[in-house]
């Protein structure tokens, strides 16, 4: 290895960290051995002390730099991911790059995990020793200065993207909002009340759904999904495929005769869930924002039969031009974003996989969603609870919860809404019919602000509670004496009995499940999934907002299952990372990146696969491959792959790995070999 | 050197995500585990370069553990895959050099997992001590004049 | 004034460099015009003990080509570095090993085996060479192996490099070309330790066959394989192809004839270890994700070590087997 260390001044600091370094390894040790065993390696300052994140601490560093004239700095202390930023600020601040620092963790690392004083002594100077080695190859680096394109993406015109939509909008930038069902609203347009203060879902969702639709600063795009996203935060530029909708927009009034003429009547499986009926041209709900219909080819008499017939809503359509357009093609439109919102919700676990729930194969067994459906009056049965026959009112009713969720067999997250969802239920259920109503649950999960309360109310109103794990619901008697229809078995494990409850309806609280295409949606935005499918966010505590991916932001149940509250604080939170992103005009990016040598590079093309970030591409004319530094997140897999040696990665680079290998094993004993 | 006396070093090579951060909980949750490996930092497992272990194991080093996000949940979307698939060629190769499977683990430990990834630590160490030191003798340099000359 | 000496010497090695200096034809005069030939066992009869006798470096530059195998290569090694103000690993052996560094996945007990008493050697006797035999006229001797091959500049200090397995005949000639006008004074000397005769890039810089992006989900021997596009990277139809991670230099003579490059140029330029490039670059674009998937694939590589370390393996980061390593000499 080419050695162009010489000339390099090192500063060597050893944290304490009060006693929590301090208890475990003899840090004055490690202090000594830098001064002394590595002033051949430029160490020409080393010191310990009580707190180096302190204000004194730092300062201790900067007039080092200043005094002494360093060049290079290691820090031995805790993990870099709490205070790298510290040091490298206290470098900056004293005119020294600040990526010429370097932290050896000795906290985390060391004097948490091991007892022996001796040998975790032994061991941190092991670390300061490679930190040292690797902070001598570190070369100066500069943030990469990105500009910000004041536009916005949301995907996903749920709650949470609605709100994140609006709140971008309200601060005067452009939204674009794609959404793939022909209306925004998402799953909460479908529901009936909301827990646990019984607002109408419409009621306050819908302004939001108007509010959005007829913002000047938002754009709707629905009916469509996003195909292609390329660029870079700041930058980005995505292609949006537009369905089409056989129906003029920007002609169509939403007068709704060419539904009310419409002959065929269609089960609606998208907005009712399975228990009511659409027509082929149809808008999913009366406050479907645009306001304007779809028509389904697949059920269109005109295209069933092979074009030809019917076309009664073209002859009834009041507009000029007309607006029905029977050969619509599908559209492709490309939007200039600088950040990306991605709040693509959920789906529902379906109960058909759990048999012996009898979803599916008992009329009377029914899912969460269908009753929300049942329960709204502007849904299939006009807001009655009714069983499968569409006119009795159940007498007994039971709920289960954790359906699909908390069970290896199925999904192991808790879906966090089932438990208030199935309260909620009980009490519309109770409400409408006067049914008695018996809710199984596994554990109650009733944390957030007035939840607990709603519950205990519920329970008040005589709805019954049992707590176990439904084992089968089943339509066959014991006996002759045994009244159903349906039967609840349950080990009621407050009373440590098995019980069969006998029920007429039978409602499965099903569990969320992240959108079956997460994985490929995520492919697209260049952000990752959870082995789940849930997106993963940059970090589960600390930034639950922003992803990987600089400029793609995730909110809503899209990131994992949550409630209404939670995904609109998500929703809004997104906002305003994004807001702050537009108002700074500009980022810096850390500039960890890749970058080839072109002299070197052969133009094998064995790297151009490899990035998931787009960011390597081939130049044709010059045969050689090149790096966008915008693009590039600085994985490095490029720089590890490149047969050549082409491909360098500032930040963490061969020379300084490969230095940091040797300085970890320096005080390994070595064997030549026999000679 | 006695099986029990013998302490193995152990580089191990964590990414910034998921398996450096399982390594600072097992620190902050003061979880214990032998103090054999000696981490290095690198943003993702695709960083890791076959090069790296071979270096690591040629200076001194009795095993190289390299630790990812789980399949699937890599912040860079799907590195670890190559990582995954650079260590078993790797270890095909390493094989015809006489070294044994056992030193070069690679394995998974998300965030969180704290605790998994001291319990990775403890197996290896434990494998690398029941196999002994690997002394790879060190690289032969030229000597200087003065060196004895062999005999024809 | 007396022209300078210019000496070669061919330690263990098959013989093909000496062969590829004679390649360059007309321009081996200009070397006789501007050298005196010191001692170069393949062309002229010069004893050891007459370069032992020599002033210690008279020899203005030795083209060394071979690898350390034996205690004779070794005491040849140290003597020519003595006699030589310029020493030059010339060809793949002398610099990386080469072929001969193979051996180093095995302990010498098993290359004995292997060479004298496997089915394919007819050796009913099981005779095997002796370091020393007694014979009428007196005592024979051959010189021992050593456990390991090793690179000259394992051995002694190297001035400069001259890639290959053989060296390219033009490549050659330039390193001549150059030397040449050393010697008449219109040139400097290139910085010592530089790679001299070879391009700075790989194999691939100079092969003329189109490339896409790599997935690999089968790799096979030629043999293996359906009749290959002759334009199209090789590496991309399933053929195990060193170009990518191999030096240029040789005008990707091997891929333009339809044969995949196996690695002779060595390492590209501030590579450490050519096979582990090699190793991680294929391994990178295996299109596979499971397990067993990717051991499918790579099952189409039976011998991983010597593939990726053809040439390589004596001067790679482990440099030979580890049973082989600790032998004693
Ligand atoms: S380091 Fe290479 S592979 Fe990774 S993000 Fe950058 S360009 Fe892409
Ligand atoms: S970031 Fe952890 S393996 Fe890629």
């Amino acid at each position: 290895m080419a050695d162009n260390t010489q000339q390099e001044r090192v500063g060597v600091y050893v944290c304490h960290c009060g006693s929590n370094i301090a208890g475990v390894v003899d840090v004055q040790s490690v202090a000594r051995f830098a001064a002394e065993d590595l002033k051949g390696r430029g160490v020409v300052v080393a010191r310990d002390y009580t707190f180096m994140c302190s204000v004194t601490g730092q300062e201790l560093i900067e007039q080092d730099i200043r005094e002494q004239g360093l060049t290079r700095v290691v820090v031995a202390a805790c993990s870099p991911h709490l205070h790298e930023g510290t040091f490298r600020g206290a470098c900056g601040r004293a005119g020294l790059n600040p990526y010429l620092a370097e932290m050896a963790s000795i906290r985390e690392h060391v004097a948490w995990v091991h007892t022996d004083k001796a040998v975790a002594t032994a061991k941190a100077k092991a670390i300061v020793n490679g930190a040292v080695e690797r902070v001598l190859r570190n070369e100066p680096l500069e943030a990469i200065r990105v500009p910000i394109e004041a536009g916005t993406l949301v995907v996903g015109g749920g709650i949470a993207g609605l709100q994140t939509a609006l709140e971008i909008a309200e601060a005067g930038y452009p939204v674009h909002l794609v959404e793939r069902e022909p209306s925004i609203g998402g799953h909460m347009a479908q529901f009936d009340k909301t827990f646990p203060t019984l607002d109408c879902a419409a009621c306050i969702l819908t302004p939001k759904m108007a509010a959005a639709g007829s913002h000047p600063h938002i754009q709707l795009h629905t009916w469509s999904e996003v195909e292609k996203v390329e660029g870079y935060v700041g930058n980005y530029t995505v292609t949006v495929k537009k369905k089409p909708r056989y129906v003029l927009e920007d002609v169509c009034t939403g007068c709704g005769i060419c539904i009310e003429k419409c002959p065929v009547l269609v089960v609606d499986e998208a907005h009712d869930a399975g228990i009511g009926y659409r027509k082929a041209i149809y808008t999913p709900f009366a406050q479907a924002v645009p306001n304007i219909p779809v028509l389904d080819p697949d059920t269109c008499t005109y295209y069933v039969g092979g074009k030809g017939g019917c076309r009664a809503c073209e002859k009834f359509c009041p507009t000029e031009p007309n607006s029905i357009v029977f050969d619509q093609q599908e559209e492709r439109i490309t939007l200039r974003v600088g950040n990306i919102v991605l709040a693509t919700g959920w789906d529902l676990f379906d109960a058909r996989r759990i048999h012996q729930y009898g979803y599916g194969r008992l009329a009377n067994v029914f899912t969460n969603l269908e009753l929300e459906r049942m329960c709204n009056a502007a849904g299939p049965t006009g807001g009655k609870v009714v069983l499968r026959d569409g006119q009795t009112a159940p007498a007994r009713v039971g709920i289960v919860h954790c359906v699909g969720s908390r069970d290896r067999n199925y999904n192991n997250w808790c879906s966090s809404i089932c438990c208030m969802q199935s309260v909620k239920l009980a009490h519309l259920v109770k409400e409408r019919t006067g049914a008695e109503v018996f809710n199984f649950y596994i554990d109650m999960r009733t944390p957030a602000k007035d939840y607990d309360e709603f519950y205990q109310r519920v329970l008040d109103e005589g709805v019954h509670f049992i707590r176990g794990k439904v084992a089968e619901v089943s339509d066959v008697p014991r006996g002759p004496d045994e009244q159903g229809p349906l039967f609840v078995q349950v080990e009621d494990t407050l009373a440590g009995l098995q019980r069969r409850i006998p029920v007429d309806m039978v409602v499965l609280s099903a569990g969320l499940e992240p959108r079956r295409d997460s994985k490929a949606v995520g492919k697209t935005f260049g952000i990752a999934c959870s082995t789940n499918g849930w997106f993963i966010e940059k970090h589960a505590k600390l930034d639950p907002i922003a992803t990987m991916t600089e400029g793609v932001f995730v909110a809503g149940c899209a990131q994992g299952p949550k409630d209404i509250p939670a995904s609109v604080a998500q929703g809004a939170a997104a906002a305003a990372r994004v807001l702050s992103y537009i108002r700074q005009g500009e980022l810096a990016l850390e500039p960890v990146r890749a970058s080839v040598n072109e002299a070197q590079c052969s133009g094998c093309r064995l790297c151009n696969g490899l990035c998931p970030f787009n960011a390597i591409s081939f130049i044709e004319e010059r045969r050689v491959t090149e790096i966008n530094a915008a693009l590039c997140q600085g994985c490095g897999t490029c720089v590890a792959a490149c047969p050549a040696g082409a491909i360098s990665g500032s930040g963490f680079s061969n020379e300084q790995l490969l230095a940091q290998i040797e300085g970890l094993l320096l005080d390994v004993a070595r064997v030549p070999e026999p000679a | 050197m006695s099986e029990s006396a013998f302490e193995p070093v152990i580089i191990g090579f964590t990414c910034n995500w998921c398996s450096y951060r399982a390594a600072d909980l097992a620190g902050t949750s003061r979880i214990k585990y032998p103090p054999n490996v000696r981490l290095i930092r690198v943003m993702c497992s695709g960083r890791i370069d076959p090069t790296f272990v071979l270096k690591a194991l040629a200076d001194g080093a009795d095993g190289v553990m390299i630790a990812g996000c789980h399949p699937g949940e890599c912040h860079y979307l799907e590195q670890n895959y190559k990582a995954l698939r650079r260590h078993r060629l790797l270890q095909r190769t390493l094989a015809q050099f006489g070294i044994e499977p056992e030193r070069v683990r690679l394995t998974w430990a998300s965030a969180a997992e704290g605790a998994r990834f001291a319990e990775e630590v403890g197996a290896m160490v434990d494998e690398v001590k029941k196999l002994g030191p690997l002394n790879w003798p060190t690289r032969p340099v030229p000597q200087s004049e003065a060196a004895a000359e062999v005999a024809p | 004034m007396s022209k300078p000496r210019f000496a070669m010497y061919w330690a263990a090695a098959c013989g093909g460099c000496e062969i590829a200096v004679l390649n360059i034809d007309e321009k081996v005069l200009e070397l006789d015009a501007h050298f005196d030939v010191a001692f170069w066992p393949a062309a002229m009869d010069v004893k050891y003990k007459d370069v032992e006798a020599m002033e210690d470096q008279s020899i203005l530059v030795t083209l060394f080509n071979g690898s350390i195998r034996t205690d004779e290569n070794e005491h040849l090694a140290r003597l020519l570095r003595r006699k030589s103000k310029l020493l030059v690993a010339f060809g793949s052996c002398a610099n990386e090993g080469c072929i001969p560094g193979l051996a180093n996945l095995s302990p010498r007990e098993q290359i004995f085996e292997r060479a004298y008493t496997s089915p394919s050697t007819e050796n009913p006797d099981r005779i095997r060479p002796q370091p020393a035999c007694q014979v009428a006229e007196g005592t024979l001797t051959l010189p021992p192996l050593q456990p390991v091959v090793r690179t000259l500049d394992q051995v002694v200090e190297v001035d400069y490099h001259v890639p290959g397995c053989p060296p390219e005949s033009h490549q050659i000639a330039a390193v001549l070309d150059v030397l040449i006008a050393v010697v008449k004074g219109e040139a400097q000397l290139p910085p010592k330790g530089a790679v001299l005769g070879a391009g700075n890039s790989t194999v691939c810089d100079e092969c003329p066959r189109k490339r896409d992006v790599k997935r690999i989900d089968k790799l096979a021997r030629i043999q293996e394989l359906p009749p290959l596009a002759t334009d199209v990277c090789l590496l991309e139809q399933g053929l195990m192809c060193a170009g990518p991670a191999t030096r240029s230099g040789c005008n990707s003579r091997c891929p333009n004839v339809g044969a995949p490059c196996i690695g002779c140029y060595g390492a590209a330029p501030d590579v450490l270890d050519q096979g582990a490039r090699l190793m991680t670059a294929i391994a990178s674009v295996v299109e596979a994700q499971e397990p067993e998937d990717i051991d499918r694939v790579l099952d189409g590589l039976p011998d991983p070590a010597g593939t990726f370390y053809r040439f390589g393996l004596a001067h790679s980061l482990l440099r030979a087997n580890r049973a082989a390593l600790a032998e004693k000499p």
